[in-house]
């Protein structure tokens, strides 16, 4: 059973993992953290942003989201990075120092808020139109019945889907390591990397995958719970009531009878 | 014969309401013509309904007065104004609709629902909106239901919500868009009750139904209308008990 020793040694080195370990958390972690915290909050900023407009009735407000939501969801995500990434990195180096990190979340959030905006969008439009038209009626403008009654219920709604958007942009954060990070920056997927080139075992590359599955999985049950509580709603269970019983409570008095006289 | 419900509606207080007039109204849906010259008057302190079958445009007509769809041609107007030029959000303070499904805002209580658009709109402060949604949800008996969300209330109650809201925008006209239609059989009196008292009070009420007995009990003019015309139009006891048209009569021997 050589090759299984060999394959095992290759994948499963403890040795290897554990060495890892400390920079996996101290470092990788915390960074992959940061970046895709911030891109998330960026992004779902854009995404709002994108959404609304997305739904106005001017066309002058609905093209431009559209051509933005084709560009940033039909480019690789590589591609988007390495052109912001590189191609502003002069700029920023000015305005932030020489971290990458700026750009490489500005990047993730460009992408990341084209997304956004379509589960934002798709989650405003799901609102029953009766919700806006009793807004209309009461007299409250457009803006304030968005504002206050329907936006909110599209994002109650899509809440599910904006948890899996979160996943895929804790996943897409390796990618800044194209941008060429400094020993402290490097993000879970480049600790784990530069660890397997040192070591010539892919080892430190599965811990780190590893940890990638912990922020992961546990989200993606997060999402299922999210699935239930918002579209059901927290809900004590209650026995049926029989109709009956309110209208006793509204025959306390002589009352107007259906269908008489006709 | 007097109509009451449980709750009274504010002791003493009657409703000034305005005169309603529709001129020579046509609306379409694109190519569609769904309002053909309709022209009728609500008085001041009356109540109009209007029956016909499906289709006839009843819903169209009230969605037009308030704007929710725009006329394409004539005249709205409401005491003297020009409903059709006023801003459409000054019209709807002045004008309450009640839709056929609530439309209750599912994640306010009833108390909020009524409070939300006189904090918005009439720029109350949160005590004194809360303080009047409670009044108003008090007059048609759902005080002790205030902290609850629709979802926890049977549909009766939730139209007596949609209802205490847009009274609490004290509207000069009310219009009701088959108010009871979507209410199990059991709960539609509590509904009727409620919109027979507050004809009473001297509202100004426009209302699309399909209840006849109501029509005939509470309005003070009929009107039916088919294929987006008005057909007939009078008193209940003309329209109920002397109907002219073959139309009115066919209507009448089916839902009757």
């Amino acid at each position: 059973m050589d090759w299984l020793d060999k394959l095992i040694k290759t994948f499963l080195d403890f040795e290897a993992m554990w060495k890892v370990l400390p920079q996996l958390l101290g470092t990788g972690l915390v960074n992959t953290l940061i970046i895709s915290v911030a891109a998330t909050v960026l992004g779902i900023v854009i995404g709002m942003i994108l959404a609304v407009m997305g739904v106005a009735r001017t066309a002058w407000l609905r093209v431009p989201a559209r051509v933005y939501t084709d560009i940033f969801r039909g480019l690789p995500a590589i591609l988007t990075i390495l052109l912001i990434g590189q191609g502003f990195a002069s700029i920023s180096r000015q305005m932030f120092g020489p971290s990458p990190y700026p750009l490489g979340i500005l990047a993730l959030s460009l992408i990341a808020g084209a997304y956004i905006g379509e589960i934002f969008r798709a989650g405003i439009q799901a609102v029953d139109r009766g919700q806006l038209e009793a807004c209309r009626a009461l007299g409250m403008s457009y803006g304030s019945a968005m504002r206050l009654v329907v936006v909110p219920q599209g994002i109650r709604r899509v809440l599910p889907a904006l948890v899996n958007q979160f996943i895929a942009i804790v996943k897409d954060s390796s990618l800044v390591y194209f941008l060429g990070l400094l020993v402290s920056e490097r993000e879970l997927f480049r600790v784990g990397q530069d660890a397997a080139v040192l070591t010539g075992n892919l080892s430190p590359l599965v811990m780190a995958g590893i940890f990638y599955l912990v922020i992961t999985v546990p989200l993606t049950h997060l999402v299922n719970y999210f699935d239930n509580r918002f579209r059901t709603g927290r809900r004590k269970p209650t026995p049926p009531k029989s109709g009956l019983e309110e209208v006793a409570e509204q025959s306390l008095s002589p009352v107007y009878t259906r269908g008489e006289n006709t | 014969m007097t109509y009451t419900s449980p709750q009274p509606i504010t002791e003493g207080r009657f409703f000034e309401g305005s005169r309603l007039q529709i001129e020579d109204l046509r609306m379409a849906y694109g190519e569609i013509d769904v309002i053909n010259d309709v022209s009728l008057t609500v008085e001041p302190g009356t109540t109009t309904c209007i029956i016909g079958p499906s289709g006839s445009g009843k819903s169209t007509l009230l969605r037009g007065v308030n704007r929710l769809h725009e006329p394409k041609a004539g005249r709205v107007l409401l005491a003297d104004d020009d409903a059709l030029t006023l801003k459409p959000d000054v019209l709807r303070r002045r004008v309450g609709l009640v839709f056929q499904h609530f439309n209750l805002f599912p994640d306010h209580t009833a108390q909020q629902n009524v409070a939300l658009a006189l904090r918005n709109v009439k720029r109350l402060s949160k005590g004194e909106a809360e303080r009047i949604a409670l009044a108003r949800l008090t007059e048609v008996g759902l005080a002790e239901r205030a902290d609850h969300r629709p979802r926890d209330l049977s549909g009766g109650q939730q139209q007596r919500v949609a209802i205490a809201r847009a009274l609490a925008m004290e509207p000069e006209v009310m219009l009701f868009d088959e108010a009871t239609s979507a209410l199990d059989p059991e709960l539609v009196k509590g509904v009727l009750n409620l919109m027979a008292e507050l004809a009473q009070r001297g509202m100004t009420m426009l209302v699309v139904t399909h209840e006849m007995g109501f029509a005939r009990k509470v309005a003070d003019q009929v009107v039916f209308m088919d294929e987006g015309r008005v057909v007939e139009a009078g008193t209940p006891e003309q329209i109920f008990d002397d109907p002219q048209s073959d139309r009115l009569r066919l209507f009448l021997s089916e839902v009757l």
